[in-house]
């Protein structure tokens, strides 16, 4: 028998009790962790997008917003498909601000073929491409060669391994790191590869173009605007000078997505702040409650020997282990329910999300642990002080 | 042990009554070890409040309690709790066991605050003393009256005290078990003990070296067994 057995004997012996509290706890720790997580992912994954878009306007054909958002291919992975003449890159070259400029093939495969769904698969021109590149490098450095392609990390395809597309085998030479967005599911591949598959699904009889050559067909081109141009300016210029394009500023592109995040990511932050205030008033209010409950108990302690400090600590003490307790355990449920289904999420909420890495979840993992853990004592200060300081003789006289 | 107390005065602010109601003016008494000393009295007439004071429970609002030579109001609450622990036994007038303890770890229970909970021994003793044998591993909820009061007298024992206080200890008991208390209180102060009881049970007079009788507040030495 030890003043430790007392307290944890007075947490197990009233499990009801100290049940309402670990699931107060469990909901308060699960609501701070879980909330950061997600709003970290949030923000991550259009960290990540922004990185990869590179360029500042993308053109694509004028057609191509009736078939499919551009921004659907972009943040989800959305497959889909547009070709204009490459003539048009030849134009906007000529469009006064534009610095660089790289054509990029749109393609997606075909049913069931090679994977559980439908991928996309994006084709860029090795020589011009500023966009891609940068960070298809992480994965592969060589320079793409026929029917070599670049897997996005959600494919189960290993490096080395083949992919049939359309009856043509194409080797993954590299994959890439997981993005948090639905690019995690396409395929790279260099423009000339790209063009080969679009001539083996014609031949297959999948029309995907209606009457042009592969040779003389783009889906979309990147540029990147001359230091000093106003890029709406670029952006208008291309609108009014070409016919039969869009031309849309990447920023704006995410900007509505961006804005979305932000309004969820600070509904999540007030939803964190709202939830642990309330099961901190909540527990207040528990604690308090049971100053009435526990006071015999108190008497007794008191009679026995305990001083005030140690009846304050016994009341301290066992709110701190179930908060912990609580904490822990909310921050493991948490964890297995958003790590593991953080693509389900996305693919429900239609957002591009990027869990942090595992020295970041452990961290939020902590603050959360501390925030919850304090919680308790915080909660149980109130009645730990009127419990330290009943009137021994009158509740062990009249019993109450 | 001898524990002197002088000049008490003890007066509580109480709900409706304006300024303060005097419960024990000017008070003298000593304890002395090897005695049972029994306080009787009506109820209200302060007999409680002076044995809490006595057993450093509550704080007079006046005078001095010393237990041999310490001053018990110069010592910190901690200083206070661990000397009451050590040296004293308090049996209080209502049942009194933490129900989320077993039987024997109540009984253990002064021995946890000055580290010797492990003393089996002790608790097995003291179950068998006052038959809670069989109870040791029950918890109080399914105890009677009786032997909820007979454990609440058992961790009185536990730490060997040299001054037990009791609050009317025979309040629910029968007359076969308020002398197995009685017998086993005097026992106590036979081995050494100053033992204090306040009591109605006119049983005490049987056991006690010393009667005193508290009245509004004051005490007088009774005619007893002296």
């Amino acid at each position: 028998m030890s003043i430790k057995r007392v307290l944890y004997k007075s947490i197990v012996g009233k499990p009801l009790r100290s049940f309402a509290l670990l699931f107060i706890c469990i909901v308060m720790s699960a609501a701070v962790y879980g909330g950061a997580v997600i709003s970290v992912s949030l923000q991550n994954g259009i960290d990540s997008l922004e990185q990869r878009l590179g360029a500042d306007i993308i053109v694509l054909p004028e057609s191509a917003s009736e078939k499919v958002k551009l921004e659907n291919i972009l943040l989800q992975g959305t497959p889909g498909y547009f070709y204009m003449d490459k003539d048009i890159a030849n134009k906007l070259a000529a469009i006064n601000g534009v610095d660089k400029l790289s054509a990029q093939y749109f393609l997606v495969s075909a049913n069931a073929e090679c994977c559980t769904v439908q991928v996309q698969i994006i084709g860029f021109d090795e020589d011009t491409d500023f966009s891609v590149k940068p960070w298809l490098r992480e994965a592969y450095s060589g320079k793409l060669g026929k029917n070599e392609i670049v897997v996005g990390s959600d494919l189960s395809t290993r490096v080395g391994h083949s992919l049939t597309l359309y009856g043509v085998e194409c080797k993954a030479v590299g994959k890439l790191e997981t993005t948090g967005t639905g690019l995690d599911t396409a395929i790279y591949a260099g423009s000339d590869t790209v063009r080969g598959l679009i001539k083996a699904a014609e031949s297959k009889g999948i029309s995907v173009l209606s009457k042009q050559d592969p040779a003389d067909v783009i889906s979309s081109v990147y540029i990147k605007v001359k230091d000093g141009y106003d890029i709406d300016e670029v952006t208008a210029s291309i609108n009014l000078g070409i016919d039969g394009v869009q031309a849309v500023r990447t920023k704006s592109m995410i900007t509505g997505t961006a804005d979305k995040l932000s309004v969820i990511s600070g509904s999540v932050r007030l939803l964190i702040t709202a939830v642990w205030l309330l099961s901190a008033v909540i527990m207040l209010i528990v604690f308090t409650v049971l100053i009435n409950e526990r006071k015999r108990e108190f008497a007794v302690l008191r009679a026995v020997g305990f001083s005030r400090r140690r009846l304050a600590a016994q009341v301290l003490l066992g709110s701190l282990v179930i908060c912990f307790v609580g904490a822990v355990l909310g921050i493991g449920i948490c964890t297995a329910v958003v790590f593991p289904f953080s693509r389900l999420i996305e693919r429900k909420a239609g957002l591009p999300l990027l869990t942090p890495d595992a020295l970041t979840a452990a961290g939020y993992a902590f603050a959360a642990l501390a925030a919850v853990t304090v919680t308790g004592p915080l909660a149980s200060a109130y009645s730990a002080y009127r419990l330290s300081r009943i009137d021994t003789g009158r509740i062990l006289r009249e019993g109450d | 042990m001898i524990i002197t107390a002088r000049n008490i005065s003890k007066s509580y602010k109480r709900k409706g009554i304006s300024g303060e109601v005097q419960v024990l003016c000017s008070t003298d008494i000593d304890l002395e070890s090897g005695k049972v000393c029994l306080i009787n009295g009506r109820s209200g007439s302060g007999k409680s409040t002076l044995l809490n004071i006595l057993s450093g429970l509550l704080c007079a609002s006046g005078g001095t309690v010393h237990y041999d030579s310490t001053d018990v109001y110069k010592l910190s609450d901690t200083e206070l709790s661990l000397l009451r622990c050590r040296q004293t036994g308090y049996i209080p007038q209502v049942q009194s066991a933490v129900g989320t303890l077993t039987v024997r770890e109540n009984i253990l229970l002064p021995s946890a605050v000055i580290g010797k909970g492990k003393d089996r021994f002790a608790a097995d003793g003291l179950l068998e003393r006052f038959g809670l044998t069989e109870l040791a591993d029950a918890r109080p909820g399914s105890l009677s009256g009786g032997e909820l009061r007979r454990l609440s007298i058992a961790r009185a024992f536990v730490n060997s005290p040299q001054a037990i206080f009791a609050d009317e200890p025979t309040n629910d008991l029968d007359d076969e078990n308020s002398r197995l208390v009685f017998e086993q209180l005097r026992k106590a102060a036979d081995g050494g003990a100053a033992v204090v009881i306040v009591s109605h049970d006119r049983l005490a007079q049987e056991y006690a070296d010393v009667v005193y009788c508290m009245q509004q507040g004051s005490l007088s030495r009774e005619k007893g067994r002296i």
